[in-house]
Parts: structure tokens; sequence; C-alpha cells
């Protein structure tokens, strides 16, 4: 019973998910069919929105419609996006990650060592391989935790996220390494077609992401573990490794984000590689539409969501209101887009 | 109670050690400074805990903090109590407006306290135009932060008497005590005729008020209102009030052993200076994180122990 069930609660999850819903918030639509229409019109919404400030910006910002404007704002979000697909599949568990921003400065802080150290192609190599995998280590740590001591996820993070960064200082002593290795540094900065590689890796991530969920036992399985954990164990499923499994892809997300900041910058600051980057791509996983509580996970609306937050911010700037306004503008964003979207699902 | 042992043991052996390997870890001087500068931390980690108590979470701490300390820098000017008073009024005011948003529009806290943090800030920012903003030299407010009153520092009697009022009103009063129903069970508390949204509102606005002290000691401290600080506070004070034996999911909580987590937060730093000073070793500043972390996380995976056979036993108790 146990092996052929996941498959059939499949179909029946959204049903579970639903009675839950309907006991605490507004009534929902009950088939699932409606459900999947409103989830579509749903996406289309933040869709529109997009659409919307990019015609805006079309008509009243110059110089708006060039490649350079829609370099300078892809690349902008690129480190956002890519930690933020990962964030998505955490917070489709229930759960959150703080520690993304200590991945990224670790693994910002192990390249340089590496590629500056090893000459030639080995140490280009293991400069991209090494790096990403000691930031999954923190996801596996994270996500060891969750399961197996059942901390909350915001506490578990919390100890990497003080820690993280602290053992990414001290490993480097707290000093800026500046390279200059155009071989390692091709990920951010080489470009294919006019377009910046590292928007190109965004993009094909998100799509690889969008396909895992939607299409792979692994996306299913992360769906009904967030709707219902206790429910979905009961049915067999793996809840506790699909768990661990979504904290390791998060952090060594999160750890290829680190690689493409420091070579953005040219030098690895374990101060600063990754400050902040947990609260902005937690508000772009809200803005894209996924609710922290778990149980859905739109990637192509994470993208979207950061990709409306950045235009925001870049339209204010170009007409010449202080980034501290743009902070005030952003912060109403957030809140109008999480209750329209408590609204109407 | 056997909950909270870990903490205190841990405590009790820094005091320890501290006491018995540096001549001057006791001394009246590095006491009063340690008290004067963790008040900071002591008053958002009691505010945080009400919040925690009600099943909530409050990221905004931090900011609020620095609006604060820019508020209460720029109006230094009109004397000192006019700087404390606006400072407190600007906490309070995002406090109240997170409390509002969260039981009107019923967003969750996370999201509503993440969005008000980056408004806080982009607000700091604007009024203090980017930059630190120099208290008044002529008006008495430097007092507040860097004063002594019977030989006690000013910062540390707020936080304590901050702390005592908290613990007061968690265990006597109608709003302490309709805090841990909600973080109990929101459900049954609405059901049992309480009025669930004006604590919720209440509990937010105790957070936010303390924040904003926090943040008028902060200028009065170091003689600025700096709207850059705070950065990180929320998640200092989020981990006192864990490593104080607090579940993030509500219910129940102790602003005793929250400070108890603000000292153990703080008496790493402090020891850590002391080791450096005595020039054995020298572990740089950055050390300091890491062993923050690893208390922290000893401390969770203790209680994780002591949780599993505390449910242990409530499942044996009724066979």
């Amino acid at each position: 019973m146990a092996l052929k069930l996941p498959t059939e609660t499949l179909h029946t999850e959204p049903r579970l998910g639903e009675t839950a819903q309907q006991m605490t918030a507004a009534p929902r639509a009950a088939p699932a069919t409606t459900v999947r229409k409103w989830r579509h019109l749903a996406m289309q919404r933040e869709v529109i929105v997009l659409l919307a400030m990019v015609l805006f910006n079309l008509f009243f910002t110059p110089h708006f419609w060039s490649l350079q404007t829609f370099n300078v704002n892809m690349t902008q979000v690129v480190t956002i996006v890519i930690v933020g697909i990962g964030m998505t599949l955490v917070v489709a568990t229930g759960g959150i990650d703080l520690s993304v921003g200590a991945s990224m400065a670790i693994s910002g802080a192990l390249a340089p060592m590496l590629f500056l150290n090893i000459a030639g192609p080995a140490g280009i190599t293991l400069a991209f391989v090494l790096p990403v995998l000691a930031a999954a280590l923190c996801g596996v740590f994270n996500g060891l935790l969750v399961t197996k001591l059942s901390v909350q996820p915001i506490v578990a993070t919390l100890v990497l996220f003080i820690a993280g960064r602290g053992i990414a200082q001290v490993v480097t002593d707290g000093s800026l390494q500046a390279f200059n290795t155009p071989a390692f540094q091709w990920i951010a900065l080489g470009k294919v077609a006019g377009v910046p590689f590292q928007v190109l890796l965004m993009l094909a991530l998100v799509a690889v992401f969008v396909w895992v969920v939607r299409k792979t036992l692994f996306g299913q399985y992360l769906l009904i573990t967030g709707g219902n954990e206790k429910a979905a164990y009961l049915c067999g499923v793996p809840t506790a490794t699909v768990k661990l499994i979504a904290y390791t892809l998060c952090a060594a997300l999160a750890g290829l984000a680190g690689l493409i900041s420091i070579s953005v910058n040219s030098s690895s600051d374990a101060n600063v590689v990754g400050l902040g980057v947990e609260l902005d791509a937690i508000a772009a996983v809200a803005v894209g539409g996924t609710a922290l509580t778990g149980g859905k996970a739109y990637i192509g609306g994470t993208l979207i969501g950061a990709l409306i937050i950045q235009l925001l911010r870049y339209t204010l700037l170009a007409h010449g209101i202080p980034d501290a306004a743009a902070l005030v503008v952003k912060a109403g964003i957030i809140v109008a887009a999480v209750y329209v979207q408590r609204r109407s699902r | 109670m056997k909950k909270n042992l870990p903490i205190l043991l841990a405590l009790a052996a820094l005091v320890v050690f501290g006491l018995v390997r540096y001549e001057h870890f006791g001394s009246a001087y590095n006491i009063t400074s340690f008290w004067r500068y963790n008040s900071m931390f002591a008053l958002i980690s009691v505010g945080m805990a009400f919040v925690i108590i009600t099943g909530g979470i409050d990221l905004s701490v931090g900011t609020v903090a620095a609006l604060a300390s820019v508020v209460a820098a720029l109006t230094s000017v009109y004397g000192g109590w006019v700087a404390v008073l606006a400072g407190c009024a600007a906490g309070l005011a995002v406090g109240v407006l997170n409390g509002l948003i969260i039981t009107r529009l019923k967003i969750l806290p996370f999201i509503v306290t993440l969005a008000t943090s980056l408004g806080a800030h982009g607000v700091a920012l604007l009024l203090g135009k980017n930059d630190a903003v120099s208290i008044s030299a002529e008006s008495n407010f430097g007092n507040f932060g860097q004063g002594d009153l019977f030989g006690l520092p000013i910062p540390g009697i707020v936080a304590v008497l901050a702390a005592l009022a908290g613990w007061l009103a968690l265990r006597s009063t109608r709003f302490g005590r309709h805090s841990l129903a909600i973080g109990g069970s929101e459900e049954a508390a609405r059901l049992m005729g309480l009025n669930v949204d004006r604590t919720l509102v209440m509990a937010y606005a105790v957070s936010g008020l303390l924040a904003s002290m926090a943040g008028v000691i902060l200028a009065a401290q170091f003689g600025a209102g700096q709207p850059n600080e705070g950065v990180g506070w929320e998640l200092f004070a989020i981990s006192a009030v864990v490593l104080g034996g607090t579940l993030l999911t509500g219910g129940e909580g102790s602003i005793g052993m929250t400070i108890a987590g603000v000292l153990l937060l703080g008496l790493v730093f402090n020891l850590l200076n002391f080791e450096n000073g005595l020039g054995f070793i020298s572990l740089s500043a950055y050390w300091q994180s890491v062993i923050r972390g690893v208390f922290l996380l000893l401390v969770i995976v203790l209680q994780a122990r002591v949780l599993k056979q505390r449910g242990k036993k409530r499942v044996a108790a009724p066979a």
C-alpha cells in the first residue's frame, strides 16, 4: 500500500489541502480543475503587473528599450533568483532557510583560495565543484537539524546564519581576496550573443526546476509534504528525505550564487558576499505567489517576483527617487502582493 | 525546568571560567560596561519574547531601533526627554502598524515584519539623508546612554525595569495571560472570547516600543543616530529567545530565561575580548559569531532531546 499510494495521493492531495483551508479561510473552489484554473490566473496576474511596469518604462523612462538596460536589470536579479529557486523549494515544504547568505559567503570564500593556489584548469574546475559541495553540506546540516531533531526551520537555519559567515570570515581572516581570473569569472562576465552567461544560466535553472517541480516524483512529493506532512508521511512519502533534499538543493544553489557574486565583483569579501540575500529571496518568493505556509512552489513566480521588485527599484531610480524611498515602496509592494494573493486563493 | 538547565549550566560555566581565568572579569568596570552595552539587546529580546509567545515573529526590531535612533538624534535639539519620547513614538507607531496589518489583513507576521523592516530602514535613511546623524551637543540626551544613576548605568536600569515589567506582565496581567493563550491555540483563544486581535496588536506594539528604546539608547551611547545600524539585531533577539527555551510555535516562554539567553550571547563576546587581552592567542572577532552559533546549536540539540523525552513520557503516561 505504502508504495502504490503516493501516485494516487497526487490527485487527492489538493482536496486534503482544501478542507484544511476551508476551515480557516474563505471558501474555495471545490473541483480540482477550477483550482488549477485559478492558479493559472493567479500566475497571470503577476505577469500582468510585470508587463504593465515594462510598458510604463517604455513610455516614460528614456533609453529603457536597449540591450544594456535589459542586461543591467537581469544581472541585478541573477543571484536573488538563483537563491530564490532554492528558497521556493524549502518554502514549499513549509520551511524557510535563513542561512543562504552564509552559504554564499562560504562558497565565495573558498573558490578564490582554490583557483589562486592551484594553477591551470584543475584549479578552475575544483573552484567550481568544491565550494558548491561545501555549501551543499551546509544544506545537509540544516536538513538534518530539521528532520532528525525536529528543530523548527527558522531556528535550525539561524545557527548557520550566525555561524556560517563567521566561518567564512575566519577562513579568509576577514580579508578581501581580489583576483582577475577570466576563466573562472566567465560564469558571470561571459556573454553569449550579447546576453550575459549568468542570465542564461539563471533562466536555464528556472526551466530545470519548473520541470522538477511539475514533472518529477520529487516535485510531487515536495508539494505533498508541504501541503500536509502528516498525511504525506502516512501515505508513504519519505518526507524526511524530501526535506533534506530541499535544504541541500537550496544551499547548493546559494553556493553557486556565491560564485557568481564574487565573479561579478572580481573579489571575494566574506563580510559582504550574500549579505541580506535571504530577505530578498524570501520577498521574491512571496511576491511570486508561493505561500509561506507550504504546499506550493511557483518557480516561475519567484523569477517574476524578483523581476517585479528589481524593475520597481530601477524605475524609481531612473526617475530620480532615492534608493531609500524605493525601500519603502518595496515594503508596500510585498504586503500588497501577499494580501492580493490571500484574497484570491 | 529541566529544559532550562542546559542554558543555566552553560551560563554558570562561562561566568566561573571568566572569574577563574581573568583577573578583571569580576571588576566593577567590566560589569557596568557589559551591562550598559547589552541593555539594548535585552530590550529588543524582551519585546521579541512577547511576540514569539503569541506565536508570531518580529523581523523589524533591528531597523526600528535604527529608525528610532535617527528620530531621537534629530529631535535631540529640543531636549533630552523630547528625543526619548519622539524615538519611542516612532517605534510604537511601527509596532502598531505591524499589529494592525497582521490582524486586519491576515498576512503572516514573518512577511509583514519583513516588509516593515525594509520600510523602517528606508525611512531611517531618508530622515538621516543616508548618513549618521549627530545628537545635539547642548542637550542632556547623551546621558540617557552614557550617564549613571546611583552609580549604575542608566540604560542598564532601563533594561532591568523593562525586563521586570515584562516578567510581571506575562505572569499576572490579562495581556500576558492572553498572549500565552493565543500562542497555545489562537483558534481556541478566539472561541473562548478573548480579544485576540487587540492582544496581538499590543504584543507587536510592545516589541516596537522596546526596540525603539534600544535605538534611543544606541543614539545616546554613541552620540549619533545610525540608520544602518541594527541590521541583524532581530536574529540576535530571536536566538536569545530560543536559547531561553521559548519555542517559536508560541504558547510558552519566559522573560527571565530570555535575559539568560542575552547574557550568554553577550558573555561570549566579553570572554573573547579578555582572552585576546591575555595575549596567548589572538582570536579574531569573527570567532565570536562562530562560537555563538555553536552555543545556539548545542542548546537546541539539548532542548530537542529533552522535548523528545517529554513527548515519550506524555505518550507513556495514559497507558
